[in-house]
């Protein structure tokens, strides 16, 4: 079983009655367990089939549908869909379905990215602050909380003031907001690992604190913090979409599905319903895909958790 | 009872401080520094070096500091020179407008959610259950503003019944109702999609506990078991979890006031993001950070009050 726990074959009960040993349940690898799981909840598969999808509509579809969207184009502005431009053209006559796909593009890596880094720095931070205990968790979860007193939304929009946005830096400032749940997690549980017996056993066989973090406490969070990485990808795509209508995300001629959606919003009394309903559609139906996920991935976790 | 207070209070005056470093730190990492910020960007050497003297910003990091913290202390904010008022004034406008829109918003999704809840728990698995946490799932992945422009593109457009934006500074807020629907409707369901996600799991938890299995085997109707039981015993994490929500909840209000102009704090400090208002951002962010400290700070109480085995940990 993960984390190396001995089991002394003499005395091993199975915490389950074994059926046939087609079933084997008592021999079954962690992961194949997790699997298994996962693909009985059918939201979840059916999200993880969404994000694929978008994945390759976004980044496969530019090559089967050439659009230009780095030009403006003012002659063909504000047209409905034809089947020249099969969702018609927004108030400066991009394309919208290509725009859609290039856009979906840096929503997608934004998100994917945001959570990446902000899912690593966090479980760092609280697998440190945890394992360690006494002034420097004291110290490390304090300024966590601090953080955390500051609503997001306020945070994001002074450091995107301050620094002038491009993709990268919205990425570096989503995340730096980002981390500090999965901070808070991870020092949750690595609180409990720090007592159990495979962490005691590697102590008196004299490994030191940064060995035992690396080799034995994040290992063992990756349930967690699994979990919450997909939602970070969800939250951090409505990040992007928020800053980008309150006038702070990534200027023209770059695409994202926030800002299209909160350039169609002024139209909305134009009646261009083309240039609000398709993005609002691929924000929404990608972040609960990505909600779905997460569910499913819980509940995959919770069962391996029970089994052991 | 007082151990736990004491232990409590001092927790969150040491948070206080962690987020008036922060906005320390936010202040000094403005680009060209305060001077510049305040001055504008064509200002010389000669103006920057006797900005620089008249607010000690010559002196070493710490004692810059304890200065400011002096400052806010006496709740001087400081002076917005782009709007040419002092920032508390600025605020002491706002506020109550907030106010009034987090707090009727957050009572009416407490007066829905909450019912939602034992509704789902009580059916769960049903397909009444599915729907509910279905639309939960909805309303939650929205963006804000695009669920406020679906009820203007609602009730505004479609069916002329209410005006598409928020009320004016210039008349009181109890002459402009028609005007206060919509903004406070949108941030209701975003909260009630907020306290959603855990409202059914922790009533859950309680309808699962010994203590209904013995009432149950008792006799006593299902009614009176949810209600003079499980209710009383579910709505205490409830208390924190408003409390928790609070940031949330602060952001979401954000974007509705800047969606409806409704003229509040949210809005202030967005106009003041767009119009690089060092000050008021400064002063607004550190409000809202003490704001939510208390705001948790009062849940957490309220908690050991109900509930006493908090109190003994």
């Amino acid at each position: 079983m993960i984390g190396g726990e001995p089991i002394d074959p003499e005395v091993f009960i199975p915490s389950r009655p074994i059926v046939d040993a087609g079933e084997a349940v008592a021999g079954e690898s962690p992961l194949r367990l997790t699997i298994a799981v996962f693909t009985q909840n059918r939201l979840a598969v059916l999200g993880l089939f969404v994000v694929i999808f978008f994945a390759l509509f976004c980044f496969l579809g530019p090559v089967f549908y050439h659009t230009n969207q780095v030009l403006t184009n003012l002659g063909i502005e504000d047209q409905g869909p034809s089947l020249r431009h099969l969702l018609g053209t927004d108030d400066v006559g991009y394309d919208i379905l290509g725009r859609l796909m290039v856009g979906g593009q840096t929503t997608l890596v934004v998100g994917l990215v945001v959570a990446l880094l902000a899912t690593s720095f966090g479980v760092v931070w609280g697998a440190i602050a945890g394992f360690t205990g006494g002034i420097v968790d004291t110290v490390l979860m304090r300024t966590v909380d601090a953080m955390l007193a500051i609503p997001t939304l306020f945070l994001l929009l002074f450091l995107a003031s301050i620094f002038t946005p491009s993709e990268p830096l919205l990425i570096v400032v989503i995340a730096s907001v980002a981390w500090l749940v999965p901070s808070r997690l991870v020092r949750a549980e690595s609180l409990s690992l720090r007592t159990r017996q495979f962490v005691e056993a590697s102590q008196e066989q004299g490994a030191g604190p940064v060995h035992i973090i690396a080799r034995h406490i994040i290992p063992n969070v990756f349930g967690t913090v699994a979990v919450n990485a997909t939602f970070q990808v969800a939250d951090a795509i409505l990040a992007v979409t928020s800053l980008s209508f309150l006038g702070l995300g990534i200027p023209p001629p770059a695409a994202n599905w926030g800002s299209m959606l909160s350039n169609g919003v002024n139209y909305v009394y134009s009646g261009y319903w083309w240039q609000i309903w398709p993005a609002g559609l691929c924000i929404v139906v990608v972040v609960v895909a990505f909600n779905f996920i997460g569910d499913g991935l819980r509940d995959a976790f919770e069962v391996r958790l029970q089994q052991r | 009872m007082r151990a736990f207070l004491i232990r409590r209070t001092i927790q969150a005056i040491v948070v206080l401080f962690g987020v008036s470093v922060i906005v320390f730190i936010l202040l000094h990492l403005l680009p060209g520094g305060p001077a510049k910020a305040v001055l504008g960007i064509r200002a010389n050497k000669a103006q920057i070096h006797a900005f620089n003297v008249r607010y000690g910003l010559l002196k070493p990091l710490p004692v810059q500091y304890l200065d400011w913290l002096n400052q806010l202390v006496h709740l001087n904010l400081g002076f917005s020179y782009k709007q040419n008022q002092s920032v508390d004034s600025l605020l002491a406008e706002n506020i109550p407008r907030t106010l009034i829109l987090v707090g009727v918003s957050t009572v009416l999704a407490l007066m829905v959610a909450i019912p939602a809840g034992i509704y789902q728990a009580v059916r769960r698995n049903k397909p009444e259950d599915y729907t509910l946490t279905g639309m939960s799932f909805l309303f939650y992945s929205m963006p804000t503003f695009f669920l406020g422009t679906i009820l203007i593109i609602i009730f505004s457009q479609t069916l002329p019944l209410l005006p598409s934006t928020g009320p004016t500074a210039a008349l009181p807020m109890i002459d402009q109702i028609p005007n206060l629907v919509l903004p406070i409707l949108t941030l209701t369901l975003v909260t009630i999609a907020l306290f959603s996600r855990y409202m059914r799991s922790s009533i859950l938890e309680n309808l699962v506990q010994d203590y209904v299995r013995t009432a149950t085997s008792k006799g006593v109707s299902r009614r009176v078991i949810l209600f003079r039981h499980v209710l009383p015993n579910a709505i205490l994490p409830i208390i924190t979890l408003v409390g928790l929500s609070l940031p949330g909840i602060l952001s979401g209000a954000l974007i509705t006031e800047a969606l409806f102009n409704y003229p509040g704090m949210g809005l202030l400090f967005w106009n003041a993001a767009i119009t690089d208002d060092f000050p008021v951002m400064l002063g607004t962010t550190i409000v809202v950070g003490a704001a939510v400290v208390a705001g948790s700070l009062l849940a957490d109480v309220l908690y050991a009050v109900f509930d006493p085995r908090v109190r003994y940990s």
